[in-house]
């Protein structure tokens, strides 16, 4: 067992882990943040994307162990200080960006680490960006749509509505 | 008024925040075990030998039971009780669940099954239609035969004839949060289950067997799934078995999720299907006979597979009249996953052998495929007056085999008998005349659209000049080619098995005039809950957020059907409906009588009620209501009218009515390495009067890159030994965020359901999924612009498959 500590959401935190420990497994299992998903297990679906020191990480790819000292942001951080939904969060609720949601929490990671990076990105450069997000119900659009527009660009010019 | 506008996803907050809860989320005591299933290696065969005591003595492991250690059915199967949980010494599949391993953590569990030693007898498996059809294995004793006309001699005097075959493959649902159960042993041996189902009266009803206890010892919850698209109508019973097996076992709360690999190895996918056709035609492209042959491989074990087959070829048809027509569908039997429910159950397949028929045609004789296929579309239906439907009268079924009543693997000829022995009786429609607007199962189109909804899709796309454009971009690119193509959707709803056209509703008002409301219907991301809760807050004159959304519950609401076909808002928006209106039907009369007015002037509208002149909120008119002794509280209960079907003889009304919608898809091909792009698509989709148009469009944008998935990347792949060898995101490819078109315009056709639905829209889930066939036919008309033969392209469009249909066009 190793000992881990680093900051979630803000807050510190730190536990005794397995060496194999799956940070993905450490905040759903130890810190009980379900809102991080997961949905292959082998880094290709991007549901349990989180931030690791401002950087989009798939969390099933990366060791709780190898956190350690690191800030990391879950989707369950992602809101408001109020509480309130923030930019992107409220966008994907009025744009219609989710179905079943288990993407979600995972397309909205990507997406903030996405317009930090790039603060206005075409509709292609989020296409190419969230390449490692799969989606079975949307069809994308309305996610990339949501996306659009919490960079404040005009959304009324993508088709299908 | 709540219904016909967009409001957006009930759940959506909680989705954003990641607070909304699935099965995997929910928070379970620390004395909780997890279960693992041991996988059969090979495809066929029988087990000499299971040497389990590594798995046993395994860190972690509490127990590890075979199918000798089960106290009560070892079935999971929703149909003919062929489907053993565990392994009964027989392996039909690679990948068949043998043994149970119960650990104190997930890890733990899925480690120690791979430790079990088995050997085995081997056999040859089956895997190939050759193969099946050479041995015959099949489900039901022969093909299943619909015949319209007299297909051979419509067939023989036909002027010209054409004959095809076309192939295509089957699907993995990859519904993004993966199958889960977890069951909580209660007090004297009751269970309570949470699954992530699409039926949860069927686990109750599996659980129940399981535990040898009756259905009111077992209750099941489902809030919500991450995804089902059919994969979560049957597949997840052996799940919530296995789990209330184990925690009747062990007293302690048990859990089980497949991972990925597992779950796409276990499960069942869409059924693949080969179509053989034979069609006899004028010189105009009219048809005048058809002869399809479908072939499916079902799997190791029924399932749903005789209603999906079925289905095929209630689809067989999809827009167009068929004078003659004859589908015979041989339902064979293979050592493979058994193949299940997956969006349209059949339907798109069924569709993909008319459509290619039109390909084919159109290409043979230099007809404009749009042209061609309006030739040959069904009738316009004139206008009916809108009148009371007439109801069918009760008839008596057969008695059904108790076991299987609630699951649409129930074809045991059951209540379909029953009704129709109406045909040919006492309250026989009359048959219609044979050059009538029939289907080849005889009922009569009443309400088809797609003429002027072609004529409207033709336009908003500029399909006549792009079409132009594409054949001169063509005429000057060499490496590049273009492809556009059309395609209608003409899709039956109703439950095919006609007992399961029933839904019930469970409303309660409370004393501060908030609302609880409950149905069967459950929620995998197709926004029902949210639908069904607009149908409630219109009743009742309250705005949305008055009404509270709750998890599907069978102690709540009984013997309920699975949340497929299409029927969800449909079915329950009506159960809920009633339950509603019983409620403000007491609180009217109640009111009415304290205020000396008729019941009918009182009127509940923007959150206030109307009595007379007075005028009170709802709240304060729920309050006088209970201070009056008033119930406040109802269930509701609706079954489609109308419907009955004889599924063995292929005759009489399967749907309440048919949903349309039409399809334009724009590609470009690489002839060099047959990669591909969808470039544009022009959607434009019949939801009747739609509950809620923002939901339905996200349903059909969802479900066209659904079906343009399963027809172009998404590749099933079993090796010669019958292991499936893609069974994970890297090897199985579906549509990501790139994939989807550049250009993607969709809309809802303005009209309203000519039959009486919930305020007159149409269902919506399964149609828009067949709107995808377009990508494959614009792939292969890109095909046929490298030469003059017709490309013959197979399914799904792979780049292999698409390089090699370049090749036949060239030859
Ligand atoms: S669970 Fe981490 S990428 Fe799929
Ligand atoms: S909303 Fe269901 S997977 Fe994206």
């Amino acid at each position: 067992m190793t000992q881990v500590s680093m900051t979630v959401n803000g807050k510190p935190v730190s536990g005794e882990v397995e060496g194999r420990t799956l940070l993905a497994d450490y905040l759903r299992e130890d810190l009980r943040l379900t809102g991080t998903h997961i949905g292959c297990d082998t880094s290709q679906c991007g549901a349990c994307v989180v931030h690791v020191n401002g950087k989009a990480v798939k969390a099933c790819t990366m060791f709780a162990a190898e956190a350690e000292g690191a800030e990391v942001t879950t989707i369950e951080g992602m809101a408001n200080p109020d509480g309130s939904l923030n930019t992107i969060q409220q966008a994907f609720q009025d744009h219609h960006g989710l179905q079943c949601g288990f993407c979600t929490p995972g397309m909205v990671m990507s997406a903030a680490a996405l317009l930090e990076e790039n603060p206005k990105p075409t509709e292609a450069e989020i296409r190419d960006y969230l390449e490692g997000n799969i989606c079975r119900c949307t069809g994308y659009h309305n996610i990339v749509k949501a996306i659009m527009a919490a960079s404040g660009q005009d959304v009324s010019a993508i088709a299908a509505e | 008024m709540s219904v016909h506008k967009p409001s957006p996803h009930d759940a959506a907050a909680l989705h954003v925040t990641g607070q909304a809860r699935y099965v995997d989320d929910i928070p379970l005591p620390g004395n909780a075990v997890h279960l693992a299933f041991g996988l059969s290696s090979i495809a066929r065969g029988r087990i000499t030998a299971m040497a389990l005591d590594k798995v046993r003595q395994a860190p972690g492991v509490i127990a590890v039971l075979t199918a000798a250690d089960l106290p009560g059915a070892n079935d999971v199967s929703p149909s003919i009780h062929d489907e053993p949980l565990l392994s009964d010494g027989d392996v039909h599949y690679a990948g068949q669940p043998l043994f149970l391993v119960v650990a104190d953590s997930h890890l733990a569990a899925r480690k120690a099954a791979r430790l079990g030693e088995v050997t085995y007898e081997e056999e040859p498996p089956v895997l190939t239609i050759e193969d099946a059809l050479e041995k015959d294995w099949r489900f039901e004793d022969g093909p299943r035969i619909y015949t319209k006309g007299d297909v051979d001699a419509a067939l023989a005097a036909a002027p010209h004839r054409l004959s095809g075959r076309i192939e295509m493959g089957g699907q993995e649902h990859f519904y993004l949060e993966g199958q889960a159960a977890l069951a909580l042993p209660q007090e004297g041996g009751d269970m309570v289950v949470h699954s992530s189902t699409q039926h949860p009266t069927e686990i109750q009803h599996k659980v129940a067997d399981a535990l040898n206890m009756p259905m009111h010892a077992v209750r099941v919850e489902t809030r919500r799934m991450g995804g089902g698209f059919g994969g979560k109508e049957s597949q997840g019973n052996a799940l919530a078995v296995a789990c209330a097996v184990a925690a009747q076992l062990t007293g302690r709360p048990a859990k089980m999720r497949y991972d990925r690999d597992d779950d796409m190895t276990i499960t069942g996918k869409r059924h693949d299907f080969r179509i053989d056709y034979t069609v006899g035609h004028d010189a105009e492209g009219r048809i005048l006979a058809v002869d399809f042959t479908q072939y499916t491989r079902c799997g190791w074990a029924q399932d749903l597979s005789l209603p999906v087959a079925d289905r095929a070829m209630l689809h067989a048809d999809n827009a167009y009249l068929l004078p003659n027509a004859r589908i015979t569908s041989h339902r064979l039997r293979t050592n493979m996953a058994s193949a299940t429910a997956f969006r349209g159950f059949g339907g798109p397949q069924g569709m993909v052998g008319i459509e290619r028929v039109m390909d084919h045609l159109a290409h043979d004789l230099g007809i404009d495929p749009v042209e061609l296929r309006r030739r040959n579309y069904y009738r316009a239906a004139p206008l009916a007056e809108t009148g009371k439907p007439e109801t069918t009268p009760p008839t008596p079924g057969n008695k059904l085999d108790p076991g299987d009543v609630a699951s649409r693997g129930a074809t045991q000829v059951s209540s379909g008998l029953g009704a129709a022995k109406r045909f040919g009786g006492e309250f026989s429609p009359a048959q219609p005349a044979e050059d009538s607007n029939t289907t080849p199962y005889h009922m009569e189109v009443t309400d088809f659209i797609l003429h002027e909804m072609t004529d409207s899709l033709l336009e908003r796309a500029d399909y006549a000049s792009r079409k132009a454009a594409i054949t001169e971009w063509n005429a000057s690119n060499d490496r590049l080619k273009k492809g556009i193509a059309f395609s209608p959707v003409k899709f039956g709803i109703s439950f095919t098995l006609t007992h399961l056209n029933q839904a019930g509703a469970l409303v309660h008002v409370y004393q501060d005039g908030s609302v609880h409301m409950n149905h069967g219907g459950t929620e995998m991301g197709q926004g029902l809950f949210q639908k069904v809760a607009q149908v409630a807050a219109s009743r009742f004159g309250l705005p949305l957020d008055a009404i509270k959304i709750t998890a599907t519950d069978t102690g709540k609401v009984p013997n309920t059907s699975a949340t497929a076909a299409s029927s969800g808002s449909d079915l329950n928006g009506m159960a809920v409906k009633a339950a509603c209106d019983t409620i403000r039907d007491r609180m009217a009369e109640c009111l009415a009588e304290l205020h000396q007015v008729q019941p009918a002037e009182v009127v509940f509208a923007e959150g206030e009620v109307r009595v007379g002149t007075e005028v009170m909120p709802f709240a304060r008119a729920a309050q006088i209501a209970y201070e009056n002794r008033v119930s406040l509280s109802a269930t509701g209960f609706y079954k489609t009218p109308e419907v009955a079907w004889d599924r063995i003889a292929g005759k009489g009304r399967p749907f309440f009515y048919f949903a349309y919608g039409a399809a334009i898809t724009e590609v470009v091909i690489d002839t060099l390495t047959g990669e591909n792009r969808i470039l544009r698509t022009d959607i434009l989709h019949d939801a009747g009067a739609s509950l809620n148009p923002a939901l339905d469009i996200r349903q059909v944008e969802g479900g066209y890159v659904q079906g343009a998935g399963w027809l172009t990347t998404e590749e099933l792949w079993w090796d010669d030994a019958g292991h499936l060898r893609t069974h994970a995101p890297s090897t199985y490819k579906i549509p990501a965020c790139s994939d989807r078109p550049d250009i993607f315009n969709v809309a809802l056709w303005e009209g309203e359901n000519r039959a009486e639905t919930i305020y007159r829209s149409k269902a919506v889930g399964e149609p828009p999924f067949m709107l995808g066939i377009s990508a494959h036919l614009a792939l292969s008309d890109a095909c046929a612009a490298c030469g003059p033969a017709f490309p013959d392209l197979q399914a799904p469009a792979t780049a292999e498959e698409v390089l090699r249909a370049v090749k036949r066009a060239q030859a």
